[in-house]
């Protein structure tokens, strides 16, 4: 683990992975690799401490109960906390979203603290929202319109320090109206797919802002071939 | 026990009947197979057609999320050495294919019912079973089946409920475990399940599950892993006599040596001698096409089927051991699940350096996690064209649900 490697918290594998979102932790660390630049995944499991050492942080998606456990876990091991505060780079999928928030209140009513990173509260909508996703990303973040799959029952609302990730053409995100959260160097999104493998602007924008330099585009006809076709069955 | 079964009301014989002829007349319009819709029929017209059609039978159910089908047939299998078996196929595995396979076989003492795990609180309840098998459970299209922990406590209430029934179920299995351990009779196996991705918390406590060896417990309650009566060894079995028996089964992997170990437990349970069992259900080769092996121009290619992570785990092993090139075939309709999330849980990067054709209706969302996983592949939508364009020889072709009916059917036409 020199100082050079650039590292890649992958945390709580074990309650957070439910939907494939180790993915996105592969596709950051071979997009680096790729282009030279060393770097390595490193799994946190849920009994373990939180490091604050890493560049990135990324958090998947889970079922309600893993959900509560994982936001207990990372209050007692505040690693990603001081992290943020270092200015590591995180990304939140799906739960993430939820338990990065100020709090979020489930079907049964009860409302739970979140780890109060992003400017935003959560709570149950009515009906579960399940399908692709087409959003437009906001403020021109990256190129290329955001796809994913979404698969949750909650409801995301906005404060002022918090951004949209994008605005909603198809799907529901958020609200119906927008997608995910940008606050600092934290992006949250509820999309699936996972959202990296098919989005490499929103991964090469991560890598960006962990690494601070510019990297070249990385042709590959299968990531370009599977847009194109999820854009289309979307639309 | 060799009672035939109860007499069916009026109603439900007219339903009966009625259903058998729309799976006639689905056949011979050739509309599918029949599996399926003369049930439906018949359960439109009568509700409680699957009470009334196991009434007086001895029952097995058999459900989990992979291994259901084998298990079935080798339990069927097994069990006709006391009488006559009454069991769904292909796959059809839902309260009208149900009542399909029961209708077609009303005489039938015995009935052993592969059940998807979704409607076992409801096939288990209106069946009055002998015995229930719960093999595995693991995640499995999570935007059509749901979260793995909701079908775990669904399966647990049920079981809690059922009244002068065996529970045959797997220990190796922390889900399986938790939803089997209340009732009042459990008869465990040890199957070496290799896939613990959806368990490391307690499905009880939520706290961390230890594992150590093949032990496990939860380091908060007494959820722990249960001491088995019938273990799973290298090709054989352990007897609850500690006698080892050697499987010498048709079918390949370790997973198929587990679904034989946990038929033979429940063949048992119902009265079959060990060896008899074991003995009869070897002979399965073929699962509703699965395992098979199609001949084309000179390709020798095997059919497999996996879908979920868990079982393209397994298969994965499987197709290892031989150095063939291999054709993945991937669709995601509804009867997959649209989300192929999934892919990301399956570990690819173990067919390095082995010729790799993507094949599939979404053959290019496959294509990007085995480029992100280095594994050097083509891409061909059309599975029976990517045979084409291997060399001559053995091929191993692993296709998800809907993927590998549509295989099936074209290379049976092809035949």
């Amino acid at each position: 683990m020199s100082e050079s490697t650039v590292q890649i918290a992958l945390v709580l594998p074990d309650l957070l992975g439910t939907y494939g979102d180790f993915g996105n932790a592969v596709v950051l660390e071979k997009r680096m690799a790729w282009r030279g630049i060393k770097a390595e995944v490193v799994p946190i499991n849920y009994g373990q401490p939180v490091p604050d050492s890493c560049d990135i942080y990324v958090v998947g998606g889970g079922e309600d109960t893993a959900q509560t456990l994982a936001v207990k876990h990372l209050r007692e091991h505040p690693g990603l906390q001081r992290a943020v505060t270092k200015g590591a780079v995180v990304l939140g999928v799906c739960a993430g979203i939820q338990i990065f928030g100020e709090s979020f209140t489930r079907a049964d009513n009860v409302t739970h603290p979140g780890m109060g990173l992003i400017d935003s509260t959560s709570h149950a909508g009515g009906s579960r929202a399940i399908g692709e996703v087409l959003a437009e990303p906001a403020d021109g973040l990256f190129s290329g319109v955001l796809t994913g799959f979404e698969n949750h029952q909650g409801r995301t609302v906005l404060g002022p320090s918090a951004r949209p990730l994008a605005h909603v053409k198809v799907g529901t995100g958020n609200d119906g109206s927008v997608e995910g959260a940008v606050q600092g160097r934290i992006v949250c999104t509820y999309l699936h797919g996972p959202v990296l493998p098919r989005n490499p602007q929103l991964a090469d924008m991560l890598i960006e802002w962990a690494t601070g330099t510019k990297v070249a585009p990385l042709d590959l006809p299968a990531v370009t071939q599977m847009r194109a076709e999820r854009v289309k069955a979307a639309s | 026990m060799n009672d035939s079964p109860a007499r069916l009301p009026l109603r439900t014989a007219a339903a009966v009947k009625l259903g058998n002829l729309s799976s006639t007349l689905s056949q011979k319009m050739g509309l599918g197979a029949g599996g399926m819709i003369g049930g439906r029929v018949a359960l439109k017209l009568d509700p409680q057609a699957l009470n009334r059609l196991t009434a007086g039978r001895r029952v097995a159910v058999v459900t989990g999320t992979n291994g259901k089908t084998t298990s079935t047939m080798m339990l069927a299998r097994a069990v006709t050495a006391l009488g006559e078996v009454a069991t769904n196929h292909s796959g059809a595995n839902m309260p009208d294919g149900h009542v399909t396979a029961l209708s077609k076989q009303p005489d039938a003492p015995y009935a052993v019912l592969e059940c998807d795990e979704g409607y076992f609180p409801a096939v288990a309840g209106a069946s009055n079973p002998a015995v229930a098998v719960i093999l595995n459970l693991s995640r499995d299209q999570l935007d059509r089946v749901g979260e793995v922990r909701t079908i775990e406590r669904s399966i647990r209430d049920t079981i809690a409920g059922l009244q002068n029934c065996v529970i045959v179920a797997n220990c190796d299995d922390v889900m399986v475990t938790s939803a089997a351990r209340d009732a009042k009779n459990v008869v465990w196996v040890a199957t070496g399940t290799s896939w613990h991705h959806d368990s490391a918390s307690c499905p009880r406590c939520g706290d961390p599950i230890r594992w150590q060896g093949e032990h496990w417990h939860c380091t908060n309650c007494d959820l722990a892993r249960p001491h088995p009566t019938w273990i799973t060894a290298d090709e054989a079995m352990i007897t609850p006599e500690h006698r080892k028996l050697e499987l010498r089964l048709t079918l390949p992997g370790k997973f198929n040596q587990a679904n034989a170990v946990m038929a033979t437990a429940a063949a048992h349970t119902l009265g079959v001698p060990v060896d008899e069992a074991v003995r009869r259900l070897r002979g399965v080769s073929n699962v509703s096409g699965r395992y098979r092996t199609i001949q084309r121009n000179g390709r020798s290619a095997r059919l497999l089927l996996s879908k979920n992570p868990a079982g393209w785990s397994e298969t994965l092993t499987v197709v290892r051991e031989a150095h063939h090139p291999a054709v993945l075939v991937i669709n995601a309709q509804e009867a997959d699940g649209r989300d192929l999330s999934w892919l990301w849980d399956v570990p690819f990067e173990k067919l390095r350096g082995r010729q790799v054709i993507a094949s599939g209706e979404r053959a290019s969302d496959l294509a990007v996690r085995l480029t992100y996983a280095e594994v050097e592949h083509t891409i061909v939508k059309d599975p029976l064209r990517a045979l084409d364009q291997l060399p001559a020889g053995a091929v191993e072709v692993i296709a998800n649900y809907t993927a590998f009916r549509d295989l099936n059917a074209r290379a049976a036409a092809d035949e």
